[in-house]
């Protein structure tokens, strides 16, 4: 009965607030007519924009020493994450599966578990500069400890449901993902979408004035 | 609810627009921004982080427009908006915070912070939660015209002195002058040398140029204080003067603010673009030198520096100039580490030296262009904004370092073959 309901109908939902709370987000923010600037720009915005969206994946060299753990630990756990979520074989075959009718070559089993570690660990390492650190422990709210306590609940069931023998653990897994897609767009995990429009007005501000941001 | 407090959250209302909400819902509270920020890393008070200081408006945000935030007022669970959200950030958002935009430029998921600061400035002005030296300023610009109540009879005053000494007459509400120059109070009463390197460039370059009488103030306390009608109030002076002269150019003088207020939200505040051009000062006189208008001969032999004033440089994109200037005219010349579009403020703009309250804080922030200046050992700053050099004066001052700053203009103009 629960199985059939994590499943089913849960599933479906799930997804529906997922896609529809994105939709809605990112469409509030992308189609929202923003005011024209009347000054006359000295460079462009729109190559601004786009220059932002890749060079903040980086940090400025000045700035890096005093930062260096938070990259060093966002990128393991953002790597790690996007490699376990495209590149486990599970995955592969549920998209394969239920969405997109083709897959493609997974990640060996040694690189599941490098990505699984760096993800951990770079989960455990940033949250517990959320507590620590004095910083962000002051801007921290209740949205990013509860962000980061699903993501580590769906990664560790979804290791856990590698063993696939246990039917259990794999519903347990998909429920996980369940919560986890219904919290996203209610949430900050929203980042992992609005940076994009965020480091686009950023860029093209910056753009337009000729400096390189 | 009291009047100042509905005043303060209709105008915090007013301020969020896609820009912000699309910031707001994509800050990951990594605490990054805070150690690009001077008044976080010289005092470690981690209510200085930048982001922390959009508290207000995130509030307003957050009440308004996210589900929880909804579902949360909706039910009584979260605490309403009170006074003490605003109070509590007058400190923080005026006195620490200079308007740098040094925390804009680290952000890794690209959150312009200091555009937020500048919105939640206007909701604590709207209210009365503005310092006094602040409120003080913006008065006097609104009714004498100059934040340091310069008036017109001063400014001649100061041409006079400047005629005398250069032999040179300082046109004066001249129609139809190619260029129009503007003046910050602290230039004309601190800095008279600016007037003074001005009428020795141009009338070497040939240029035809004119100050305006009803309109040569080029700073903008409404934009300091968070005030955009003051601004525009201000703005519409210059503009008024530029058209009644029919000049094709203004010319913004050494100021930082005044740069940003003129040449990039002007325009926006009048709601139409202007028919003149806005030119820095240090833009006309790079084009004056490669054109070859603007001949120098013989390099400054001391070993110097440039600070970059935040408003002309990262947030004003005159970046290039200021270096191909010091380049032709100093033999010595060495940058700090973090410089260009990421140098660090002063510790004095935005405000903060107009704000008497600030002034200690200002003076620790100042420790990290110190640090800057300790690992250089030059002998000469230079710069290009006259309140970075009054703040950095004081600083220097109140760490006995003896180092003298100077304008760049002035500095040209010292290596200016004149005719004679
Ligand atoms: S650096 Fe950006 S994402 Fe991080 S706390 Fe500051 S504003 Fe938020
Ligand atoms: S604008 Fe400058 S002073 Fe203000 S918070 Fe950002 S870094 Fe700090």
């Amino acid at each position: 009965m629960i199985m059939d309901f994590i499943d089913g109908p849960f599933w479906y939902f799930s997804l529906i607030v997922f896609f529809s709370g994105i939709i809605w987000n990112m469409g509030s923010i992308v189609f929202a007519l923003s005011k024209v600037d009347l000054s006359v720009s000295r460079g462009s915005a729109v190559s601004g924009a786009i220059k932002t969206i890749f060079t903040r994946f980086a940090a400025d060299k000045g700035m890096a020493p005093h930062i260096r753990l938070q990259i060093i630990a966002g990128y393991m756990f953002h790597l790690g994450l996007f490699a376990l979520l495209f590149f486990a074989a599970p995955h592969i075959l549920f998209l394969e599966e239920h969405f997109l009718g083709f897959g493609w070559t997974p990640m060996p089993h040694w690189a599941f578990i490098i990505a699984s570690e760096f993800a951990f660990l770079g989960l455990l390492i940033l949250w517990l500069h959320r507590i620590l650190n004095p910083v962000s422990r002051l801007i921290s709210t209740a949205d990013d400890h509860i962000a980061s306590i699903l993501t580590f609940v769906v990664m560790l069931t979804g290791c856990l449901a590698l063993l696939e023998s246990f039917t259990a653990l794999r519903l347990l897994h998909r429920f996980s993902v369940e919560l986890f897609l219904i919290y996203f767009p209610f949430s900050r995990l929203m980042h992992a979408f609005t940076f994009i429009p965020s480091r686009a007005f950023t860029g093209a501000w910056f753009g337009r004035r000729g400096i390189s941001s | 609810m009291s009047d100042r407090l509905e005043r303060g959250l209709n105008t915090l209302r007013a301020q969020i627009d896609t820009k912000v909400k699309s910031y707001f819902s994509s800050c990951v509270h990594c605490g990054i921004c805070a150690e690009a920020c001077l008044f976080y890393t010289e005092t470690q008070d981690p209510r200085y982080t930048p982001i922390y200081k959009t508290q207000p408006l995130h509030k307003v945000w957050q009440e308004e427009y996210t589900f929880w935030g909804k579902i949360g007022k909706k039910l009584g669970l979260t605490k309403s908006f009170t006074e003490a959200d605003l109070a509590n950030w007058e400190e923080l958002v005026y006195d620490g915070c200079s308007m740098c935009g040094r925390c804009s430029m680290v952000c890794p998921v690209g959150i312009d912070v200091a555009y937020i600061i500048r919105k939640v400035k206007e909701g604590l002005a709207a209210a009365d939660y503005s310092p006094e030296g602040l409120v003080g300023a913006a008065q006097r610009a609104v009714e004498i015209g100059s934040p340091m109540g310069i008036r017109l009879k001063a400014l001649k005053a100061q041409i006079k002195h400047v005629e005398a000494d250069t032999g040179l007459k300082i046109p004066m509400d001249v129609e139809g002058a190619d260029y129009m120059a503007l003046l910050s109070s602290m230039e004309i009463i601190n800095f008279p040398e600016y007037i003074e390197a001005l009428a020795r460039i141009f009338k070497q370059a040939g240029v035809s140029w004119t100050l305006c009488s009803e309109a040569f103030e080029a700073t903008n306390s409404g934009l300091q204080i968070g005030n955009s009608k003051i601004a525009k109030l201000l703005l519409e002076r210059v503009v008024a003067g530029a058209e009644k002269l029919k000049v094709k150019n203004v010319i913004s003088p050494e100021c930082g603010h005044a740069y940003a207020a003129i040449r990039w939200d002007g325009p926006n505040w009048l709601g139409k673009p202007y028919n003149f051009k806005v030119v820095h000062i240090l833009e006309l006189l790079d084009e004056l030198k490669k054109s070859g208008h603007l001949k120098t001969s013989g390099k400054e032999t001391a070993r110097l520096t440039f600070h970059d004033p935040c408003q002309i440089v990262r947030r004003g994109g005159v970046e290039a100039q200021p270096r191909h200037l010091l380049e032709s005219v100093a033999e010595n010349f060495v940058e700090m580490t973090d410089h260009g579009r990421m140098n660090w403020c002063c510790g004095g703009g935005g405000g903060v030296s107009a704000n008497e309250r600030a002034d200690e804080l200002k003076l620790k922030a100042f420790n990290r262009k110190k640090a800057q200046l300790d690992e250089l050992n030059v002998e000469t700053i230079v710069t290009a904004c006259a309140n970075c050099r009054l703040v950095m004066e004081e600083g220097l001052e109140e760490n006995e370092m003896d180092i003298p700053i100077i304008g760049l203009s002035e500095l040209l103009v010292e290596y200016l073959v004149e005719d004679k």
